[in-house]
């Protein structure tokens, strides 16, 4: 299996805003904690290494 | 009643009045590793002289949890039983965060094993055995005498040995270092540690109690008794209990070795001060090895030549794992059977099984002891979710416990035997008769044949027990039958199910070298 890098979250602009609603009320250090939080909890929907091995490349690609 | 520690008797060595003649093998350290490695010797027909700075066992606890594996390597050593009948047996883990439960585990979830997941029995007491055993066994063992010198020639080593009545001279084709993390010898030798250190600092506690926690290991992350840190609990025989306490790396060793530090400590862990301090250390973690455990006639086993943090239990494991491995091979050479190439199927072997506690030992501490920023943010998120999700549990870590590595061996192998009894593991017990199968693999080659006949001609001892369902479970899968080739240290060397006499002495051979 690869990694997807086509769009493939139909309603884009709505999971943005849901993302950030999801962070509302947090101070920075709260947000930090939920996004790792959220880090695991995608990781482990995922599952298949491979895909997770590119994901972590494409995330730290230019940083 | 605390451990009566009775000092063993020191006697002149002949070398002190004369040249004394050249040893065959000579082991630096009683501790138990160095006690192992004689007896295991011996029983391969090699006797080797022991020589200890010391004249008492293991002052304090120290190693306390030995593993299914240990306690078989310590059973065909002839303490086994005794250690088990002494010790306290457990194999569930439990791991809390705060004050819920996050993670459980059970290290031996079926039956037909001699050998319990693991047993809790102090040091010394292993040590008294190994002892006594050693004594039985006929090994030379000096007290008070200690190894100021290492002269390392092409065949042979000289030790200088200081003992109360002066120094002497001893040579021995070959030494075994067991003398410990902080090993003389490695300092002698100008070898240096290689890896990691970590900064934080742990209070080890034993203390002598009367309660009634169950036979279980218990970890805490950030329990409401120790704020912030991290502590475990570990049941010891007679009425003692092993805390370890997480102190960070701010806190000041010298005043937390203080009783009056320590005490109230202590009191807020079991709820109530009705205990006494039985010995206690603060410590520091270290994940390093040497690069190579052999150095000419020198050779390194136990923390001489590796060292790990203590959550794992794969310090004192660990070492018997390198008994293990180089008492079948060292004796051969010794004995002119095999060339001294042998030894490099030692190195390679259990460098191997090193790395592997290694990266289970540091990852765990990485976990325990996280780094400032991202370290600790997702070592808590991981803490924060295990309470609501079962798939962030696993990812908890007190400690991966000791496990014997499987070597990887390029061996004869067949799919459709089971995983667990590949080349390179250790061949899982099961009842044999009245006894176990442990038992009856005894101290050299020999052919575990099953539902099969036996090829002619290898020269090799044949058990071929009939085929029980521990026995088809462990070793034949769905296959009707199968002939394991299993190596004197009980490691599966290869398995057919279709075996030739040719294709199992090559492997004989290549079972030397650990290829």
């Amino acid at each position: 299996m690869a990694l997807m890098t086509t769009p493939n979250i139909s309603d884009a602009d709505g999971f943005y805003a849901a993302l950030l609603a999801a962070h509302k009320g947090l101070s920075e250090a709260e947000s930090h904690a939920m996004n790792a939080r959220l880090v695991l909890v995608l990781a482990n929907h995922i599952g298949d290494a491979t895909v997770l091995q590119q994901a972590l490349a494409l995330a730290r690609e230019g940083a | 009643m605390p451990y009566d520690y009775k000092p063993f008797a020191y006697t002149p060595p002949p070398g002190l009045t004369g040249a004394e003649p050249r040893h065959k093998v000579a082991i630096v350290g009683a501790g138990p590793i160095g006690l192992a490695m004689a007896i295991e010797l011996a029983n391969h027909g090699v006797s080797a002289v022991v020589l200890d700075d010391n004249n008492v066992v293991s002052v304090g606890s120290r190693a306390i949890c030995w593993s299914k594996r240990s306690l078989e390597i310590l059973d065909r050593l002839g303490v086994g039983e005794r250690s088990v009948t002494k010790g306290v047996t457990w194999k569930v883990g439990r791991t809390f965060h705060r004050e819920a439960e996050v993670f459980n585990f059970d290290l031996l979830p079926e039956d037909g094993h001699k050998m319990p997941a693991f047993v809790n029995l102090q040091q010394y007491y292993v040590e008294e055995y190994l002892v006594e055993r050693a004594q039985e066994v006929g090994t030379d063992l000096r007290w008070k005498n200690k190894v100021v010198a290492v002269d390392r020639h092409a065949r042979h080593a000289v030790l200088t040995v200081q003992t109360p009545d002066g120094d002497y001279q001893l040579e021995a084709d070959w030494v075994i270092a067991c003398d410990g993390a902080r090993s003389p010898i490695r300092a002698m030798l100008g070898l240096e540690f290689e890896g990691e250190l970590f900064e934080e600092r742990f209070l080890i506690a034993d203390i002598r109690m009367q309660a009634d926690f169950p036979s279980e290991r218990l970890f805490w992350f950030e329990p409401s008794f120790h704020a912030g840190q991290s502590a475990l609990l570990h049941k010891q025989p007679d009425a003692i209990y092993r805390i370890d306490l997480q102190l960070g790396w701010d806190s000041d060793p010298e005043q937390e070795r203080l009783p009056e530090r320590i005490i109230p400590r202590i009191q807020k862990v079991v709820g109530h001060g009705d205990f006494t301090l039985d010995w206690t250390s603060i410590y520091t973690f270290q994940c390093r090895r040497l690069r190579s455990f052999v150095h000419g006639p020198v050779l390194f086993a136990g923390d001489s030549a590796h060292v790990v943090s203590p959550f794992g239990a794969r310090g004192g494991n660990g070492g018997l794992g390198d008994v293990d491995a180089l008492g079948w091979r060292l004796a051969a050479v010794v004995k002119g059977e095999r060339p001294a190439s042998v030894l490099a199927g030692y190195d390679r072997e259990r460098v191997f099984g090193t790395d592997e506690n290694l990266l289970n030992s540091s990852r765990s501490t990485r976990f325990m002891s996280p780094g400032d920023g991202v370290e600790r943010l997702f070592r808590d998120a991981v803490l924060h979710l295990a309470s609501r999700a079962d798939f962030a549990r696993p990812m908890v870590n007190s400690g991966r416990l000791s496990k014997p590595c499987v070597y990887p061996l390029s061996a004869p192998d067949d799919v459709a035997l089971p995983e667990g009894s590949r080349p390179g593991a250790v061949a899982p017990d099961a009842p044999l008769g009245q006894g176990w199968l442990t038992e009856a693999l005894g101290r050299d080659f020999c052919l575990l044949v099953l539902g099969q006949e036996a090829p002619a001609g290898t020269g090799l001892r044949v058990l071929s027990p009939d085929v029980t369902d521990p026995l088809r479970q462990r070793y034949l899968g769905q296959a009707a039958a199968a002939t394991y080739l299993i190596r004197p240290d009980q490691v599966v060397a290869a398995r057919w199910v279709n075996p030739d006499a040719a294709g199992i002495r090559a492997a004989v051979e290549a079972a030397w070298e650990g290829l």
